[in-house]
């Protein structure tokens, strides 16, 4: 008889628990499915539809999925830009913050202030700094002149197909403070006595470099390859600004269609809602799949300390 | 099998979900029967909420406000309340959630397809008729095209843009040219004889800048206006391939773009303008700095010149025509803001006052041409002896009342057409693509898909 009164009123206990837990948490489930859950499924839903804001969406199907596969080649195009990007813009601006923390350890004095000041790129917003790439990389601008100093060759920057990537790869690299800082962190958080144990056996800097501190900081590498891929893959507003915005087509000559500048022109210039909500799900799938296979192959190379997985 | 609690649960919330996306899209038309008001009338305090592209950033903003204040003295029962900054996507999405402005007012008219197709601003032949207006006699026909969509006039146009030849006056008489050229050979002859090689090859002044993506206007040259050239079959396909002014057009371009090396033009326009377009706003602007002879470019420049305090010595004319259009000589692209009342704006009838005095009051189209150096889409207000006053702005005025001035045909494509001609055009000049009318074709076939995805 006990046993039946204890049960009702764990059972009621545990519903008010739950009851208290949700109300605490209902801003946030509230927050979530208004503007995650509902956009994501609607714009799912759209995807199959013709929709230009105005009318009704029309269901058509896969109608957009095949267009965008087999009859715009601007997606292609968009893709093969935004994957260049993706490819030799993260792993440099990984090394390059690796490079820099390492350089930031080093200071015995003033530490703060170069930390300061290496990190400083990162406050500037990104529009101001893109206008400001414009205008060191044109031809009359202050690289042009080193480079005349120097008697090296001097590229157009963003009026040359072959330079525009590599100019916005330029501009990631020196606003590398985020990155740099968690680098730094990690750093400085590699136990002293690995470095004095690899000394012991006679490591040489590249060995102790090899050996100790990238296994230890693989984890910030991981965490920044798979940002760097994330973000990679809606890399828009540099590109949109030093492209020309509106109107134009990835200036110069294509070499800057981003695929969320071309899903933005479809979106919003075009009034292609359906296939620019099609566009946002295979962007989405993309990076769900390399980010599912970073962290497959994470498993061979990224060392957690205490073999925590 | 059936489904566990929590499946049913996210399955009917999907369900839900999907059902209430299906509901966001606006529909319904507007009612054909005009809301009168007598104007004369006694009435009930009304505030009119007028969204307008005008930036609050410069005096513009305060050209506008200062003409609608006359509309609130003349209807003083009727309070304005004017917000800046809005672009053509607040308006709809403003209309799509149900709470539009009373009147809108956007830059540009690549939208008006969109707006008029889709319903999104009020048919205005209701509103015309009952007021007895025959806007055929009083507006420009370019002007009126470009705010209608296939016979629905759903916008009325308020000030335009026109496109016309700057040159250099000393530079012209230092080269012996007598006349501004009107034909694109003469243009040519005269880039050849304007333009200045330094030591090193490098372009030092550039008779002209015959680059897609380079000079700020070009684009609009390329729309074809002055080659005579249409977008669109009469089945609504892409003429870009068809219409052979096209392929002339780039043609000539791209002879200019070779003798002056691409290069040399990219460099060049890279180094003075600063690369990116940036000195269309600027005192910088080649034009106004001397590194330019010939410039095609629109009205404004003149109030820029004289703004910019640049002693640039320069006449206008309209823009030199393809040789085997001599006809067209005179003509221009035009172009400009256009004003709609949106599907639900609250105060119709009061809208509609505000709209035909913006538009069709002549004081007011005045005001508004002589305050932004504008040209008016009044015919009667081209004649404004202010504005007619200055032989450069004079030139403006005769291109927009030209019959023959227009704006490129307009599909609900909005600029995506351009946009892409445009990135082809680029590639051509370049010199990357061999075959021309092949390149073209593919541009044609983009344009035609595009517009299937919308249709």
């Amino acid at each position: 008889m006990a046993v039946d009164v204890v049960r009702p009123r764990r059972r009621g206990r545990r519903l008010r628990r739950y009851g208290v837990v949700a109300a605490f948490m209902s801003p946030w489930i509230v927050g979530f499915v208004a503007f995650y859950v509902y956009p994501m499924l609607a714009s799912l839903y759209f995807s199959f539809t013709k929709y230009d804001i105005l009318s009704p969406p029309r269901w058509t199907g896969l109608t957009n999925y095949r267009f965008m596969f087999t009859r715009d080649p601007n997606f292609w195009l968009s893709l093969r830009n935004t994957v260049w990007m993706i490819v030799v813009s993260t792993p440099l601006e990984i090394v390059f913050a690796i490079g820099c923390a390492m350089v930031l350890t080093r200071p015995k004095r003033g530490l703060g202030i170069y930390r300061t000041i290496f990190f400083l790129p990162t406050m500037v917003p990104v529009a101001a700094a893109a206008l400001s790439f414009l205008f060191i990389l044109n031809p009359a601008g202050p690289i042009d002149h080193l480079l005349r100093f120097l008697h090296a060759p001097k590229p157009l920057w963003f009026q040359d197909p072959r330079y525009a990537k590599p100019g916005l790869v330029l501009l990631g690299l020196w606003g590398i403070g985020n990155t740099m800082i968690i680098f730094l962190a990690s750093l400085l958080d590699v136990p002293r006595q690995l470095y004095e144990a690899a000394d012991i056996e006679g490591a040489t800097p590249w060995q102790r470099f090899r050996h100790v501190t990238l296994p230890m900081i693989s984890p910030v590498i991981f965490f920044s390859l798979v940002i760097g891929v994330i973000y990679g893959f809606q890399y828009f507003t540099e590109g949109y600004i030093a492209a020309g915005g509106q109107g134009s087509l990835g200036n110069p000559r294509g070499s800057l269609l981003f695929y969320p500048i071309w899903l933005y022109q479809q979106a919003f210039n075009s009034f292609h809602m359906g296939y620019a909500s099609a566009m946002a799900w295979v962007l989405f799938l993309i990076t769900m799949a390399c980010t599912l296979v970073l962290i497959r192959t994470s498993k061979r190379w990224v060392h957690y300390q205490g073999g925590f997985r | 099998m059936g489904m566990r609690r929590p499946e049913r649960l996210v399955a009917g919330l999907a369900v839900v979900l999907v059902l209430g996306a299906a509901c966001t899209a606006g529909g319904g038309s507007t009612s054909s029967a005009p809301p009168t008001i007598n104007p004369t009338g006694s009435h009930e305090p009304v505030t009119l909420t007028l969204w307008t592209f005008f930036s609050n950033a410069t005096h513009e903003f305060d050209v506008f406000k200062s003409v609608v204040s006359a509309f609130e003295e003349k209807y003083p029962w009727i309070t304005v309340k004017a917000v800046p900054d809005k672009a053509d996507t607040d308006v709809l999405n403003a209309i799509n959630a149900g709470t539009p402005p009373d009147l809108a007012n956007i830059c540009c008219p690549d939208d008006a397809p969109e707006f008029c197709s889709k319903k999104a601003y009020a048919d205005l032949g209701p509103f015309l008729e009952q007021d007895g207006i025959d806007l055929t006699s009083l507006v420009p026909a370019g002007a009126l095209a470009y705010t209608s969509y296939q016979g629905d006039q759903c916008m009325l146009p308020m000030l335009t843009d026109a496109y016309g030849l700057y040159y250099n006056t000393d530079m012209f008489q230092a080269a012996g040219i007598t006349d501004p050229p009107k034909t694109y050979s003469e243009l040519f002859e005269d880039v050849k004889k304007l333009t200045t090689f330094g030591a090193d090859g490098s372009i030092e002044v550039a008779g002209f800048l015959p680059l897609a993506s380079g000079d700020y206007e070009l684009a609009n040259f390329l729309n074809g206006i002055y080659s005579g050239a249409h977008w669109y079959n009469s089945d609504g396909t892409s003429a870009i391939a068809t219409d052979p002014a096209f392929a002339n057009l780039l043609q000539f371009t791209k002879s200019m773009t070779d003798w002056m090396g691409y290069d040399k033009l990219n460099r060049f326009f890279a180094k003075y303008d600063g690369g990116q377009d940036d000195s269309e706003f600027s005192p910088s602007n080649l034009f106004e700095t001397g590194k330019l002879a010939m410039d095609f470019d629109g009205e404004w420049r003149v109030a820029f010149i004289q703004n910019d305090n640049s002693d640039v010595p320069y006449a206008t004319a309209p823009f030199p025509v393809a040789d085997d259009h001599p006809e067209l000589y005179g003509v221009g692209q035009i172009g400009g803001s256009t004003l709609g009342i949106p599907r639900g704006a609250p105060h119709p009838a009061e809208s509609w006052l505000l709209m035909r005095y913006l538009s069709l009051d002549q004081e007011a189209e005045q005001m508004l041409g002589e305050g932004l150096k504008n040209v008016p889409t009044l015919n009667a207000a081209l004649s404004d002896p202010v504005l007619t006053g200055d032989p450069h702005f004079a030139t403006f005025l005769q291109i927009a009342a030209n019959p023959n001035s227009r704006y490129k045909e307009l599909t609900t494509l909005a600029l995506t057409d351009v946009t892409l001609f445009d990135a082809f055009a680029d590639e051509y000049l370049a010199g990357t693509v061999s075959d021309l009318q092949g390149g073209l074709e593919g541009v044609a076939t983009q344009i035609d898909d595009q517009l299937q995805l919308g249709g």
